[in-house]
């Protein structure tokens, strides 16, 4: 074992549960050399006066039918209970091993027969298949090692097939090979260090296991023979007093119980050290709790006049324990049947702002928000069914992976289905019908075939076709867009871009694009949104993007953006620096660190989002003028890249 | 919509279905392979006894005509092939043979002791999977995003524990507790509602532990999906969001466990059913193998054998159902 190992080993075991392990399996250890040394006298002392008593001072677990006390006798048992058990795993491991590697070595048809054996094997109960090779062999001590080893072979043989398969399909062994390294030194500098950790953790843990079926086996009276004894016949002899005297079986069987949990523990701690120790056993990723809204600060006045938009949200701010603070007064308005666009780098909150008005933040998350009306009401202010209600028949969302969005262990109809069923009370058949239409009309071929299908017989573009169908089973006033393209390839792109489109105008609904790429969004929207570390930085239609925007890191996402004419010789733009994070609370411009034209201004102070013009607004100090020099994307790069 | 996308979408179709039959044979093959390698080796079992298992079983002052009278009788005088054919031949019709100590129908003893196993067997699986998988989504539902650390830490400690001791130390632990210290249950024998409580209890236990483990952290995983975001952005109610949503996709690998266990279960009710002096097979296994009764032995051997292929099938057949990747993976 490598130098790091062991000391990832020694680190494993000073843990609660490996100190525990390492005493329980130590005093296991001790007691099995030194117990029959010390107390065979007093285990087979016969004592017929005090027979079959229970606790008392001379005898604290009693004693059994002859009178001999019972502790001692436990104690001398360790002996013999253990090393049956050592036995048993050895000629485990020694059936097991080589019938494993035998796949490997030979291959081929043998190999898979063999392969076939384990699997089928393994699928019987160990304590099963060792009574029926007890029978074979004959009730006793020998029959039970037998039995028990023969049936945790398997398991053996399944561990060594694996890393025998792993070790002979390696580089290292292949170049040992081809360096001429001799057979034994292959098998001792190459080999076994690679298969002792998991093997002697095997080990270890068969210990355990054969402990415990052979007491198993002994209690049932197929294992160790009178007069011999061990945990498990003690057990069985108490078991019948235990009406009587109870503690006469209760000693025993805590005595298999921590026998056989030192050796698995231990061999536990071994293997989760080896597994690479103290990592959680899953890590969390972000967007994936129940939609909770902490309530925010109270509305204010806005709930007095009529909104005619679909949504309005001002000083919308997202933030996470630990002062992060993704998304920081973001304020936007979308019309009925308008497409707006939000585009900006990753992390630039784009995504978070578009989660928050779906009420899909992650739990930890908290939104406040000085005015939030989607349709007219405040989400927060309605009851959870209420908001169920009015989210689920009038909001949809396009999400940005559809390989994972749609559940693989539905049928595609099913989920489509269920939208109608929950929220219009549909009839299941009803429901179908209607999946199957929307299906149709997101132009998918035999939807009345693809609606029982799963997921996994959807392309990738299909697939999103399918959510953006489902988004469509009750009518969408707002479809919440938020990537939809990124994960396809470009041909299919353009047609989900399309479809969204046709979707927004024929149902005239209005939508929310998000995206990283200028190109997409100015495809399909009129008005664009860039966001930046969290904030609105600009706010402008599509026209002025392209002839001149104001704000320099819009004019930079613009001059990344790859056209007809762009010169191939040269690399593409890019903007230098990198956005700052959403624990950085500095009072200035966010994009300061990164501007060409940063002033100290810019540094000490964040500009307001002002109108520029009509339908325009932008947050900088030192604005970009209008058509300043040449084309606007060659000012962009100008300006910006350094 | 054109012909041809139709019949496109009509060809996947069949491929779907054909991969599914396609699986469904093979598993089926490897089923009737099994139970043919089954009662092979069964048929081995008395031929490896060392000596003479007639005489073994008769003990050594039995008279050696009566030896040979046995050994006629069982068919061991025959060629070993005949004895092979006869063997397989009367298996399939449903004949043991008699036992060699009682001289009973090992057929009849079988169909008389088996309802009780059975019984006690199914109810605990179904107790087991009926606590554990409910259980498990409910403490995966409690304890996601690291929520409420404490009753996690309560719930993995509980489990761990109960996971680790086998079922017959906690049966002796039960029978203490309810029926030597508050007698609420019977101590042993069935008879009624009441006597089937705590060998259930000590079967089932531990498969719960267990399995109510897997569904958890297997929950906290699907939880974690992006289509459980998809099924909560369509406004879902919790209940499906958790039962139609979450749950299927956490069965593979609990059904795959399940599989495992039940195989344990039928060993488990050995064990159990000694402690609780339960008329079952396993009763029958353990005196049946201490009196060396090798027809009845190997008549046992076959049936639990034939229960542990029988329950691996039907989980995966169940599996492919449930998740139909796992018909492709399979292949």
């Amino acid at each position: 074992m490598s130098e790091p190992s062991t000391s990832r080993f020694r680190q494993a075991l000073r843990t609660p549960v490996g100190i525990t392990a390492s005493i329980g399996l130590a005093a296991i250890i001790v007691l099995a050399i030194i117990a029959p040394i010390l107390w065979s006298d007093d285990a087979a002392k016969l004592d017929i006066l005090a027979a079959s008593q229970g606790a008392s001072r001379a005898h604290p677990l009693g004693t059994d039918a002859l009178g001999r006390d019972i502790l001692y006798r436990m104690l001398v048992a360790t002996r013999l209970s253990v090393t049956l058990a050592l036995l048993a795993a050895g000629l485990g491991a020694l059936i097991g091993i080589p019938l494993g590697a035998i796949p490997a070595l030979v291959g081929g048809r043998i190999g898979k027969l063999v392969t076939g054996f384990i699997n089928l094997s393994v699928a019987f109960p160990t304590l099963l298949v060792a009574i029926f090779v007890a029978a074979i062999i004959g009730v006793g001590a020998r029959g039970a090692v037998a039995g028990i080893g023969i049936a945790i072979a398997p398991y053996f043989a399944r561990l060594s097939q694996t890393l025998s398969a792993s070790v002979a399909g390696s580089d290292y062994l292949a170049a040992a090979r081809m360096l001429g390294v001799r057979r034994v030194r292959l098998l001792r500098r190459h080999i076994l260090p690679n298969v002792a950790e998991p093997l002697l953790i095997t080990v270890t843990i068969a210990v355990g296991d054969s402990l415990l079926a052979l007491a198993g086996l002994s209690f049932l009276g197929l294992g160790v023979q009178p007069p011999q004894y061990d945990w498990g016949r003690m057990l069985s002899e108490g078991l019948s007093r235990i009406y009587v005297t109870p503690v006469v079986a209760l000693g025993p069987a805590i005595a298999i119980t921590l026998g056989a949990l030192s050796f698995v523990l231990f061999g536990e701690v071994l293997a989760k050290a080896a597994a690479g120790g103290g990592a959680p056993r899953w890590t969390r990723t972000d967007l994936s709790a129940l939609p909770v809204l902490p309530a925010g600060p109270p509305t204010g006045d806005g709930d007095a006049i009529p909104v005619p938009d679909v949504l309005a949200v001002e000083n919308l701010t997202v933030s996470f324990p630990g002062g992060s603070v993704p998304v920081r007064g973001v304020s936007l308005e979308v019309a009925p049947g308008e497409i707006i666009g939000i585009v900006g780098e990753s992390g630039s909150g784009k995504t978070l702002t578009a989660m928050a008005i779906a009420d899909l933040l992650p739990a930890a998350s908290q939104l406040t928000a000085s005015r939030f009306t989607l349709f007219g009401k405040d989400p927060r202010s309605l009851g959870e069914a209420e908001r169920r209600r009015l989210l689920g028949r009038s909001l949809a969302v396009v999400y940005q992976d559809p390989m994972s969005a749609l559940n693989p262990a539905l049928r595609v109809g099913r989920q489509l289905a269920e939208v109608s069923e929950v929220h219009d009370g549909l009839s299941k058949s009803s429901a179908t019908q209607r999946a199957v239409d929307r299906l149709g009309s997101v132009r998918i071929a035999n939807p009345a075939a693809r609606v029982r299908q799963y997921p996994h017989e959807f392309s990738g573009g299909m697939r999103q076709r399918a959510v953006i169908a489902m988004g469509l089973m009750s009518e969408p006033k707002l479809i919440i867009a938020d990537e939809p393209t990124t994960a396809l390839d470009v041909t299919v792109q353009q047609q989900i871009l399309q479809l969204l489109r046709e979707v927004s105008t024929s149902g005239g609904s209005a939508a929310i694009l998000i995206s990283h790429d200028v190109a997409v969004v100015s495809q399909l929207c009129r008005r664009v949104l860039v966001m930046y570390a969290g904030r609105i930085v600009e706010e402008l239609d599509v026209a002025t993007l392209v002839i001149g925007p104001a704000h320099p890191y819009t004019a930079a996402l613009v001059a990344s953006v790859p056209t007809m004419e762009s010169d191939r010789t040269q690399p593409l733009a890019s903007i230098p620096g990198r956005a700052p994070s959403p624990y950085d609370d500095s009072p200035g411009c966010p994009f300061a660190p990164r501007c060409p034209r940063a002033s100290a201004r810019c540094t000490d102070l964040m500009p307001p989002l002002e109108q520029r013009s009509a339908g325009h607004r932008v947050a900088c100090w030192h604005p970009l003028q209008r058509g300043a020099a040449g084309t606007p994307a060659g000012v962009a790069v100008e300006d910006v890249a350094v | 919509m054109t012909a041809a996308p139709a019949s496109i979408g009509a060809q996947r179709n069949w491929w779907a279905g054909r991969t599914r039959s396609a699986y469904l044979f093979r598993r089926t093959a490897r089923l009737l392979v099994s139970l043919a390698l089954l009662l092979t080796a069964t048929f081995f079992m008395i031929h490896l006894v060392p000596g003479d298992p007639v005489r073994a079983a008769l003990g050594p002052t039995a008279p050696a005509s009566l030896v040979a009278e046995r050994k006629a009788a069982l068919g061991l005088d025959k060629p070993l092939v005949t004895q092979y054919v006869d063997y397989i031949r009367d298996v399939l019709h449903g004949d043991f043979g008699t036992s060699m100590t009682t001289g009973e129908s090992v057929t009849e003893v079988i169909k008389q002791r088996a309802p009780a196993t059975f019984k006690l067997a199914g109810i605990a699986f179904l107790v087991a999977m009926f606590v554990a998988v409910p259980l498990g989504v409910l403490m995966a539902a409690l304890t996601r995003d690291s929520r409420r650390r404490g009753v996690e830490l309560g719930f993995t400690a509980a489990t761990g524990g109960l996971a680790a001791i086998p079922s017959f130390l906690l049966a002796v632990g039960l029978v203490y507790l309810f029926a030597v210290t508050i007698h609420i249950f019977p101590v042993a024998g069935r008879a009624g509602f009441s006597s089937y409580v705590l060998p259930v209890a000590a079967l089932a236990l531990a498969p719960i532990a267990a399995l109510s483990r897997i569904v958890r952290v297997e929950g906290l995983r699907v939880l974690e999906q992006d289509y459980i975001r998809t099924a909560r952005g369509k406004r879902l109610p919790a209940r499906i969001v958790y039962v139609r949503h979450a749950l299927p996709n956490t069965l593979t690998p609990t059904l795959t466990l399940a599989g495992l266990l039940l195989g344990g279960l039928v060993a488990g009710t050995v064990l159990v059913e000694n402690i609780f002096a339960w008329p079952g097979l396993g009763t029958t296994l353990v005196q049946s193998v201490a009196e060396k009764d090798y027809p009845t032995v190997q008549a046992l051997a076959v049936v639990f054998g034939t229960v542990v292929l029988l329950a691996n099938f039907a989980v995966d057949i169940a599996l492919g159902v449930i998740d139909p990747r796992s018909t492709i993976l399979e292949s």
